[in-house]
C-alpha cells in the first residue's frame, strides 16, 4: 500500500453512515404521516366496545398501521386482562 | 398566468433568502415581471439580500391589513425595473399573517407579475405554511447534511398534503431540489452527502447545485445579489437554475472537485 492509499484508506466515510441512518429515518417518517387520520378515534372506539364485554386499559390496546407497495396493514393487538393470560389478536 | 414559486426546506440557514434573491433577479433579468415576497415576518432580511433596506416604507403586514396599497408598499429593485421586492414586517409577530390576507394579496399581485417568488421563513408553523400554501411551484432548498435533508422530505410532506393545489385535488406543486452549499471536494472525500445520496432519498428534479462559495457572502455585504456577479460560480449556477426552470437544457457543473496537486496527495483534506 502507497503512502497515498494509507491517507485515502483512513478517512472516516462519514457521508456514508449519514446516508444510511437518513434512508432508515425517512423512510420511518414517511409511513408515519402517511398514516390515516382516523387511527385515534378508531383506538377509542374500539377500546370503547371491547370494554362493554371485558375490562381492560387503555394500554391494553393498541392499533398499528403499515403500508408497503401492494398492501395496507391494520393491527389490532389487544391483551386481555390475567385470567386468559394469552394475548388475542385480530388483522383486518 | 403568474406562476408563485415558494422557496422553502425546514431548517433554517440554508440558502432560502440568498436563493430568493438569486431566483427573482434571474427571472427578472430574463424579461419577466417578478415580485419577490419575505414571509420571514418578524425577521425580515430580504431587504438586506437585496439592497433594498433604506427604502422600505410599507410592509407585506400593511398591506393585508389595507393600511397601504400594494404599490405603495413594492420596492421597485435598483438594478433591474423588472423586479420589486415586498418586505416583511419586523416589528409584528406571524400571526398578523393570515390565510385570507395572504391569498388577497398574491390575487391582485398575480395580475401584474409573471412570476411571485415567496421566501420562506425557517420552521413548519404559520409563516413557513402560509408561504407555500399557494404555490404552484417549490423550490426545496437542501445542505447535503442529515438534518437540512429530513427537514426538506418533510416539507415535501406538507406540500402534498397542506397546500391549497393538495386540498384542491388539483395537479400538485410542482417540487424541484436546489442543493445548496455543495462542497465537491468534501464530498469527494466522504465527508458529504453527494448528489446521488441526496437523491436517493428525495429523488426530486434537479434544478441544481449552488457551490459552497465565498462570493455569497460578498454579495449579502453589498445588498447585491449573487446571480449578478458573474465571476461567481454560486452566480453562474444561480443562473443556470433560472434558465433551466425556464425549460432550457443545461449541464450540471461545479460538482466535480478541484484537483489540485496537494488536495491529490492528501487525498482531498485540504
Ligand atoms: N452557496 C453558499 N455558499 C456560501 N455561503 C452561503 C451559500 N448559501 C447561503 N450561504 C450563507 O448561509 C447563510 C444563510 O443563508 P440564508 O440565505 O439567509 O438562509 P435561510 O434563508 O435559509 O435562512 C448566510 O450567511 C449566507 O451568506
Ligand atoms: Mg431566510
Amino acid at each position: 500500500m502507497s503512502l497515498l492509499d494509507y491517507f485515502r484508506a483512513s478517512k472516516p466515510k462519514s457521508a456514508a453512515i449519514a446516508k444510511e441512518r437518513l434512508q432508515i429515518l425517512v423512510a420511518h417518517e414517511r409511513t408515519e404521516r402517511n398514516r390515516p387520520s382516523y387511527l385515534p378515534q378508531l383506538q377509542k372506539e374500539l377500546l370503547e366496545v371491547i370494554r362493554k364485554y371485558v375490562h381492560v386499559d387503555q394500554e391494553a390496546i393498541s392499533v398499528k398501521f403499515e403500508q408497503d407497495e401492494n398492501q395496507e396493514t391494520l393491527e389490532l393487538n389487544i391483551v386481555l386482562p390475567d385470567f386468559q393470560q394469552e394475548e388475542k389478536r385480530v388483522n383486518i | 398566468m403568474a406562476r408563485i414559486i415558494v422557496v422553502t426546506s425546514g431548517k433554517g440557514g440554508v440558502g432560502k433568502t440568498t436563493t430568493s434573491a438569486a431566483i427573482a433577479m434571474g427571472l427578472a433579468k430574463k424579461g419577466h415581471k417578478t415580485a419577490v415576497i419575505d414571509f420571514d415576518v418578524g425577521l425580515r432580511n430580504l431587504d438586506l439580500i437585496m439592497g433594498c433596506e433604506r427604502r422600505v416604507v410599507y410592509d407585506f403586514i400593511n398591506v393585508i391589513n389595507g393600511e397601504a396599497s400594494i404599490n405603495q408598499a413594492l420596492i421597485r429593485d435598483k438594478n433591474c425595473n423588472q423586479l420589486y421586492i415586498l418586505p416583511a414586517s419586523q416589528t409584528r409577530d406571524k400571526d398578523a399573517l393570515t390565510l385570507e390576507g395572504v391569498g388577497r394579496v398574491l390575487e391582485e399581485l398575480a395580475k401584474e407579475f409573471k412570476y411571485i417568488v415567496c421566501d420562506s421563513p425557517a420552521g413548519i408553523e404559520k409563516g413557513a405554511n402560509l408561504a407555500l400554501y399557494f404555490a404552484d411551484d417549490a423550490f426545496v432548498v437542501t445542505n447535503p447534511e442529515v438534518s437540512s435533508v429530513r427537514d426538506s422530505d418533510r416539507m415535501l410532506g406538507i406540500l402534498a398534503s397542506k397546500s391549497r393545489r393538495a386540498e384542491r385535488n388539483e395537479e400538485p406543486v410542482r417540487e424541484y431540489l436546489l442543493l445548496t452549499r455543495y462542497d465537491p471536494n468534501r464530498v469527494k472525500s466522504g465527508e458529504m452527502l453527494g448528489l446521488d445520496d441526496v437523491q436517493d432519498i428525495l429523488s426530486l428534479q434537479l434544478l441544481g447545485i449552488i457551490p459552497e462559495s465565498k462570493s455569497v457572502l460578498t454579495a449579502s455585504n453589498a445588498g447585491i445579489p449573487v446571480i449578478l456577479d458573474e465571476k461567481s460560480e454560486a452566480g453562474l449556477a444561480y443562473q443556470d437554475v433560472v434558465a433551466r426552470y425556464l425549460g432550457e437544457d443545461r449541464p450540471h457543473r461545479f460538482i466535480d472537485d478541484k484537483k489540485g496537486f496537494f488536495r491529490k496527495l492528501f487525498g482531498g483534506r485540504l
